[in-house]
């Protein structure tokens, strides 16, 4: 069992399902962060059997829409001189605009680079989100 | 209705309207040959195909208005570069409604979102193409007297397949129709298509490889052509483009008021001693399509609330 320290002020990122925390580590641009940030993965769940863990320290203006795109599953801790000061879920909403990338080769996004990359949520269920230009739905990876 | 992207866009009264319309069409053609003298059609046409832009074209002028455009990128000014949005800006001036072929999927929204005039999406790439859908659903409600209670089998390449894709999201509104696809592995009915469209609306569907087995099921046999342009590898399309021929052998199994419909043009998925069959109606199909436009262009400039005021028809 990994030992990471608690935090001072930021956020804890719990939940996220195993496998997927490089993939919102990355989306969320955490790599150019200069402050503390633990990516831990394959902890173990009860509710989930493996999950994975981000910890970020310090201030830092988090995505919440961006999360509730990546997995709307997640848990969100917001940390405040040491302790939990708020308990989140990631934001779901109905058209995210410049935030992901559509990923079909045959869509007019493609050759038209200026177009506003836009996707409109279609099951909130599911958390599907579509290009509203191709009706593509995200992929994370 | 502003423009037409997609057979979403048109409510079930909208389609029934539009088949009534262009039934009075039919019926009374002269009636309507002058009704748009003085309104251009532009067919923006990105991609070759010369059916539907004909079709598009002889529509306009049957109702008396004129046509301009171009049939490929390469005679339009994306071969400088251009983006859609900039040349629909361009066209709104010049044309009073647009039919716009794409390869890409997504053009024609895109241009919709900055036109002043109509767009009617004449094909965007593998995505929708919802004058072929209404010229299908046209021709099954004239030929069968009905668009409900039917079995409605589509073979080929269904993943690609646009026309399907369009066909399936149109019918699957009306009570009581069920679905039969017939397609390789590697060309099977999209997941999301199974899954919004027809499991959660509770609609049955069948899949199944063996033509002949479902052949006596059906009320309409949809047939497709396995498209090359579709494919980025070679193999894969010389691999799966002869897996399903529809020929007199196997026309024994159909019931014998069953329709044989193709969106054309077919390559050898039909075999041409089925054209003889008085069940396949592909060529008939073809006809009602201009009809359809027809009505759709109609529809379309008489829409008040669609630009250019002062409008006549």
């Amino acid at each position: 069992m990994l030992n990471i320290s608690g935090l001072n002020e930021g956020y804890v990122l719990d939940h996220i399902k195993a496998g997927d925390g490089m993939d919102i580590y990355t989306y969320l641009g955490l790599d150019k962060l200069d402050t503390e940030v633990a990516l831990i993965k394959n902890v173990k769940s009860n509710k989930m059997g493996k999950k994975d863990i981000i910890k970020i320290e310090g201030s830092y203006d988090l995505d919440f829409d961006m999360l509730g795109v990546m997995d709307p599953n997640i848990t969100i801790d917001v940390i405040k001189d040491g302790r939990i000061i708020e308990k989140r879920k990631p934001n779901m909403p109905e058209m995210v605009e410049g935030i992901i990338k559509c990923k079909n080769p045959r869509c007019i996004t493609t050759i038209e680079q200026e177009l506003v990359h836009r996707f409109r949520l279609t099951d909130r269920t599911k958390g599907t989100y579509r290009c509203v230009y191709c009706e593509q739905s995200f992929k994370k990876k | 209705m502003h423009h037409l992207i997609s057979p979403q866009d048109l409510s079930t009264t909208q389609i029934n309207e539009l088949i009534a319309l262009a039934g009075r069409i039919i019926e009374s053609p002269s009636s309507y040959s002058e009704i748009c003298k003085g309104k251009k059609l532009a067919t923006l046409f990105y991609e070759p195909s010369t059916r539907t832009r004909l079709s598009f074209e002889a529509a306009m002028l049957n109702l008396g208005g004129s046509v301009l455009g171009f049939s490929s990128a390469d005679s339009s000014s994306a071969a400088k570069g251009e983006s859609v949005a900039d040349t629909i800006r361009v066209i709104s001036s010049y044309a009073d409604i647009c039919a716009m072929r794409h390869p890409k999927e997504g053009a024609p929204m895109v241009a919709a979102m900055h036109s002043r005039i109509p767009v009617i999406n004449a094909g965007d790439g593998g995505h929708n193409h919802p004058t072929q859908t209404l010229t299908d659903l046209l021709t099954i409600s004239r030929l069968k007297g009905r668009l409900d209670h039917l079995t409605i089998g589509c073979c080929g390449d269904l993943k690609f397949g646009r026309t399907v894709h369009s066909l399936v999201n149109a019918m699957a509104r009306y009570e009581g129709v069920r679905f039969v696809f017939i397609s390789p592995e590697e060309l099977k009915i999209p997941a999301y298509l199974r899954s919004d469209v027809l499991d959660s609306a509770g609609i049955s569907y069948k899949e199944t490889k063996n033509l002949e087995e479902v052949m006596p099921e059906l009320d309409v046999l949809y047939m497709t052509r396995v498209q090359r342009e579709r494919f980025f590898n070679e193999e894969d399309y010389i691999r799966l483009k002869d897996l399903f021929i529809l020929d007199a052998e196997k026309m024994k199994y159909a019931r014998p008021d069953m329709l044989v419909m193709h969106p054309l043009p077919r390559v050898n998925e039909i075999s041409t001693e089925v054209d003889s069959d008085p069940r396949a109606v592909y060529f008939k199909q073809a006809e009602y399509g201009m009809y359809i436009r027809m009505a759709l262009i109609l529809t379309l400039l008489s829409d008040p609330e669609n630009k250019k005021e002062a409008l006549v028809c």
